[in-house]
């Protein structure tokens, strides 16, 4: 009898777990068609004109760089979220739902250690799945566009070699301000017993969020909404980047995300599993 | 949301009226009154009083004048400095209400006053005259002595400072050269020489181009919509002059040094601030320097700040530009803080996404360096070019106006956002090579062209992108005169400005400017350009990070604190005692949320090798006890002991013991194989233990194994939900209704299963209402009916002799229901 908590449930036996899953393959298969997707509009559509105010949808064709900045603009407030939600949302509430998760309690993986697993596993997938979109949309850039360095749309041009590190800055805020939307579907997982509320009410709730923001008579209180920030990763584009918003979002996004994950566990530590 | 709107909220800021027509509409305040002004909050109180103070009316002019003035004192502190606050061109002292107040909650006794023709004053303006305006600030001097709340430095010498913007400023400047009395000056966006600033040459020489724009409006908003409205009648009559013209007579010239700093420079010996706008067409950049340097010439401290806006519009940066005034005014008045840095310059650093605003950066240096600093020459490329000036100077190329003043912070942000500049044919250009790295001009360029005729021309500075935008720099542009044809050095404007990595720095020469007069007659000029362009820059300048909310820091923080809180949870020592008895429940009880009481008081004990059959109607808590058996339900009362280790979710001891309760709970998507292989790596234990050949045995599958779970019927998810109970040969093995869905050849194989397992020594406790089933598998049975123990025994001992389990299960819960 050989048994040791820290040997349950290995990370790799709950990625294959999670893999195989049709809905896993089917998120990926969407953001990584989008970009080939979004080409092929431009193609038909032809090359966007400035319309007005200058917006990244202008210079989206400029390069391989602009078409992934586009393709990450487009998707960020609605794509990526429900990519994100999907992940951390379904990852617990389908094990209760498939009744799996009192035999995997029982076998026995410690209940933090279970959802630590879990989550880890998840967020794994949700980083993944928010760098595929703008990978896949360099890529496919690349081949419609070409290479060339990033066109602002307010004007001038940023260097390849420093536009990379810009889209690293990119990425990496992306994935912090939806670390909120992670912790919110991931509460909504060890509380529901069906991953579509979990991940409903998580989708959901941004939206309401999004909503709330967009009632500009609530002034500065909206600064603490958590999707407030989702598109400060825009501040990056600009000749100097502007950090003031990025760490106002950053600040935000990881102090809802301590706060609902320790909701999480605590709950899940002290929850009756009736699945 | 988009950088549209970014733009748009700059666009709307442009439309902003211009300082200089802002006339305020006076208040109404009776003369002599006194209100006492009591600030929200906390904020210390200030008393304001109004007064009328006659002043004499000049050299040949026996009538007096009388000054409308506001006196703002702080109510309750001891004698402070004072300080007197001037109005721009215009305006009248109630436009300075607002920076009074502050500065007097500061401690400061503020004196306000309409200038001589402005607002409720009496007399003719006479622009700033040494004679007029600057004898009336010292006869305000003498009244600020008499103030109980004013700090003396001597008898009839007050602690006095004096500040304002534009005319305001200009006349703490020549007051501060008439009159020692005078401590401390912080003149905003004024002048250093009227002439220049109304005929400006940037080639040195004189007259200039006549900037007829802002000479008319600066005229047209001192004379109130007549010919001449409150002006001097020998003012008006030389402006009229001038301006038909367009060129200046020499008393005309005489008459404006007069009233400029130009003339009294070396008599200006006391610390002064010095803020000038980088959107200023008006009194550009070169006023404050020349100012600058001719104060510090007299060894007085002088501190330079160029901020974002001026008189063409753009961010006034109100905030910023009062604190760095407060600021001075504490270190020179009251010598407390630090002494004012030398040089501050405000840059758009970008757009704040979220407030959608131009994000302006401070950058600082000790010392103010003047604009020819660390000069670098940058070759031009172009050949001799001819331009054209069409015949009456239309249409003529447009740079700074009027109101145009924040487009020049966005070219900084390297947007080429615009109005057409140059007339195509009215400019020749001669390019840089595109620089190898960023380029942060700040100071004034030079270059020398030559030209082949005379008259005025405008050089300004491009910043020309790697795809051929060009974007005037600041938008501001550089007139100058030639006298003769031949080689003149132009000094390009002041400015703070970057230029980007790849960019080319573009010296354009235009033949025209809508801001300023041009000949009417056609002419042809060949410009060339015979020295590379020189540019100055002040690398010391050093920009300190717009800091974040304080909130950015710990927030975080507390959440991170909040959540640990959150998880702390006190932790029951388990007892480790092991032992043999495979269950032992003693006093069970669970109750749920609704109330309903599932076990109650439950106690009974397994032992080895029994084959426990535990019995009971639906509803009978059988499920719920196996539930708490595995660690998913946490009892209210009692506990359970397996192999004598109270079992608690997550328990080791749970290791051994094998369970199906309520249905089988595979991953749908999944073979059976790989779920049993999956399930099995996720208990962490070595693949040796499973015994997974005799478990597959049992689930007797088929080639159905490597098919998708969700495929299976329910006798085969059963089977392999038994299996899985099994793997790893668990000495205590639990299974709830095992054989619900199996056919009766497979009841019968299960049955002989369980007895084998529990013959090899190991416990099988299996719950049922087949009371049959319990009759033929077990030999022990416990009976529950309502959550309650109802009787436990071998089962020969419940049936008693003869009779049925069933007739004697019966008896019992009906018994006790």
């Amino acid at each position: 009898m050989t048994y040791a908590v820290r040997r349950t449930l290995p990370l790799r036996v709950e990625a294959v777990r999670q893999f195989r899953r049709r809905r896993t393959l089917v998120a990926f298969a969407i953001l990584l068609a989008l970009p080939w997707v979004l080409v092929g509009a431009f193609k038909i559509g032809g090359d966007p004109g400035p319309d007005g105010f200058p917006s990244l949808v202008d210079v989206a064709t400029s390069s391989a760089l602009n078409f992934a900045l586009f393709a990450l603009f487009v998707s960020t407030g609605f794509l990526l979220v429900v990519a994100v939600a999907l992940f951390c949302g379904d990852t617990v509430a389908s094990e209760a739902n498939w009744s799996s998760l009192r035999y995997l309690l029982a076998a026995p993986v410690p209940r933090a250690r279970l959802l630590r697993q879990k989550l880890i596993v998840a967020l794994a997938y949700a980083v993944v799945a928010v760098l595929s979109l703008p990978a896949m949309a360099l890529l496919a850039g690349t081949v419609a566009f070409g290479w060339g360095p990033v066109e602002l749309p307010t004007g001038g041009t940023v260097p390849v070699g420093t536009a990379l590190s810009r889209m690293a800055i990119i990425a990496g805020y992306s994935l912090i301000a939806q670390l909120v939307v992670a912790a919110l579907a991931f509460l909504l997982s060890v509380t529901t017993d069906s991953p579509l509320g979990a991940v409903g009410g998580a989708v959901g709730l941004v939206i309401v969020s999004n909503i709330l923001d967009a009632v500009t008579a609530l002034g500065s209180w909206r600064d603490f909404l958590p999707t407030h920030w989702m598109y400060a990763w825009m501040d990056a584009l600009q000749p100097q980047i502007q950090w003031t918003g990025m760490a106002k979002g950053a600040a935000i996004s990881t102090a809802y995300a301590a706060i609902l994950f320790a909701l999480a566990f605590r709950r899940f530590q002290t929850r009756d599993i009736v699945s | 949301m988009n950088l549209g709107g970014a733009l748009r909220a700059r666009w709307n800021r442009t439309t902003r009226p211009v300082r200089w027509t802002a006339a305020g509409t006076a208040l109404a305040l009776a003369a002599g009154g006194t209100a006492w002004g009591v600030a929200a909050g906390d904020a210390p109180r200030v008393r304001t009083t109004e007064q009328r103070v006659t002043v004499p009316g000049g050299p040949g002019d026996d009538a007096h004048v009388t000054l409308d003035t506001t006196f703002y004192a702080p109510v309750g502190r001891s004698k402070g400095p004072a300080i007197m606050l001037g109005h721009g061109f215009g305006g009248d002292k109630s436009g300075v209400a607002g920076e009074a107040r502050e500065l007097a909650r500061a401690g400061y006794a503020v004196l306000a006053w309409s200038a001589r023709g402005f607002g409720r004053s009496t007399g003719h303006i006479a622009l700033n005259s040494p004679d007029h305006e600057v004898q009336d600030a010292r006869r305000l001097i003498d009244w600020l002595a008499r103030r109980p709340e004013v700090r003396l430095d001597g008898p009839g010498d007050p602690r006095v400072g004096m500040a304002g913007e534009s005319y305001g400023g200009a006349i703490a400047l020549m007051t501060a050269a008439y009159d020692p009395r005078v401590d401390a000056i912080a003149p905003q966006i004024t002048w250093h020489d009227l002439a220049d600033a109304l005929f400006p040459n940037a080639t040195g020489g004189e007259p200039g181009v006549f900037k007829k724009l802002w000479a008319g409006l600066f005229f047209s908003s001192g004379a109130n919509g007549t010919a001449c409205g409150r002006f001097l009648p020998s003012v008006c009559e030389m402006y009229e002059e001038v301006a038909e013209t367009g060129r200046p007579t020499r008393e005309a010239v005489e008459r404006l040094r007069r009233s400029s700093p130009s003339s009294v420079g070396d008599r200006i010996k006391i610390p002064t601030l010095l803020v000038q706008g980088q959107a200023d067409s008006l009194f550009p950049l070169h006023h404050a320097d020349a100012n600058a340097r001719a104060i510090a010439r007299n060894g007085a401290p002088v501190s330079m700040v160029w901020f974002q806006g001026g008189h063409d519009g753009g961010d006034p940066e109100t905030t910023r530009v009062r604190g760095l005034v407060h600021d001075f005014f504490d270190a020179r008045l009251r010598g407390s803080g630090k002494a004012p840095d030398g040089f501050t310059v405000t840059r758009a650093g970008g757009i704040d996404s979220s407030t959608q605003e131009v994000v302006v950066e401070q950058a600082t240096a000790p010392a103010y360096p003047g604009l020819t600093a660390g000069p670098r020459a940058l070759p031009l490329t172009g050949r001799e070019q001819s331009v054209h000036r069409p015949a009456g100077g239309a249409p003529a190329s447009i740079s700074a106006l009027p109101g145009l003043g924040a487009l020049g912070s966005l070219g900084d942000l390297g947007s080429a956002a615009g109005l057409p500049a140059d007339m195509p044919g009215q400019s020749a250009v001669f390019d840089t090579r595109p620089l190898d790295a960023p380029l942060r001009l700040t100071g004034a360029a030079t270059v020398r062209i030559a030209v082949s005729a005379p008259g005025p021309l405008f050089a300004k500075l491009y910043d020309v992108a790697p795809d051929g935008k060009a974007s005037l720099a600041r938008r501001i542009a550089a007139p100058l005169l030639v006298d003769e044809a031949g080689e003149v050095t132009v000094t390009l404007p002041a400015m703070d400005h970057r230029f980007d990595r790849g960019h080319r720095v573009r010296l354009a020469i235009a033949t025209t400017d809508m801001g300023f007069a041009t000949p009417a007659a056609p002419a042809t000029v060949k410009v060339r350009a015979v020295s590379p362009l020189t540019v100055p820059s002040v690398p010391a300048l050093t920009t300190t990070a717009t800091p974040v909310p304080a909130w950015v820091w710990w927030l975080p923080g507390a959440a991170l604190l909040l959540a640990a809180a959150l998880l702390v949870r006190r932790r029951r020592p388990a007892a480790v005692t092991d032992g043999d008895v495979p269950l032992e429940i003693t006093g069970l009880t669970k109750k749920y949320r609704n109330g309903h009481l599932a076990v109650a008081d439950l106690s009974f004990r397994v032992e080895k090798g029994q084959v426990l059959g535990l019995l009971g109607p639906n509803g009978a808590g059988k499920t719920t006890t196996l539930r708490m058996l595995m660690g998913l339900i946490h009892p209210d009362a009692g506990e359970i002991r397996i192999f004598g280790q109270r079992v608690v979710p997550g328990a080791p001891v749970l290791a051994r013991l094998g369970s199906f309760v309520e249905g089988p709970g595979f991953l749908p998507h999944l073979s059976g194989r790989d779920n049993l292989d999956l399930y099995w790596r996720a208990t962490g234990r070595p693949r040796a233990e499973a015994h997974m050949e005799e478990a597959l045995e049992i689930a007797a599958l088929g080639t159905a194994l490597d098919r998708a779970v969700r495929t299976y019927s329910q006798g085969m998810r059963q089977r392999l939900a038994i299996a899985q109970a099994m793997l790893g040969l668990p000495d205590l093995l639990v299974l709830d209704e095992p054989t619900n869905g199996l056919d009766p050849p497979q009841i019968r194989e299960m049955r002989d299963v369980l007895v084998t397992y529990a013959a090899a020594g190991r416990t099988v406790i299996v719950s049922s209402h087949l009371l049959s089933e319990v009759e033929q598998t077990c030999t022990h049975a416990v009976v529950m009916a309502g959550g309650r123990r109802v009787a436990a025994g071998p089962v020969s001992e419940i049936t008693g002799s003869g009779r049925r389990l069933e007739d004697a299960f019966l008896e019992l819960i009906g018994e006790k229901s």
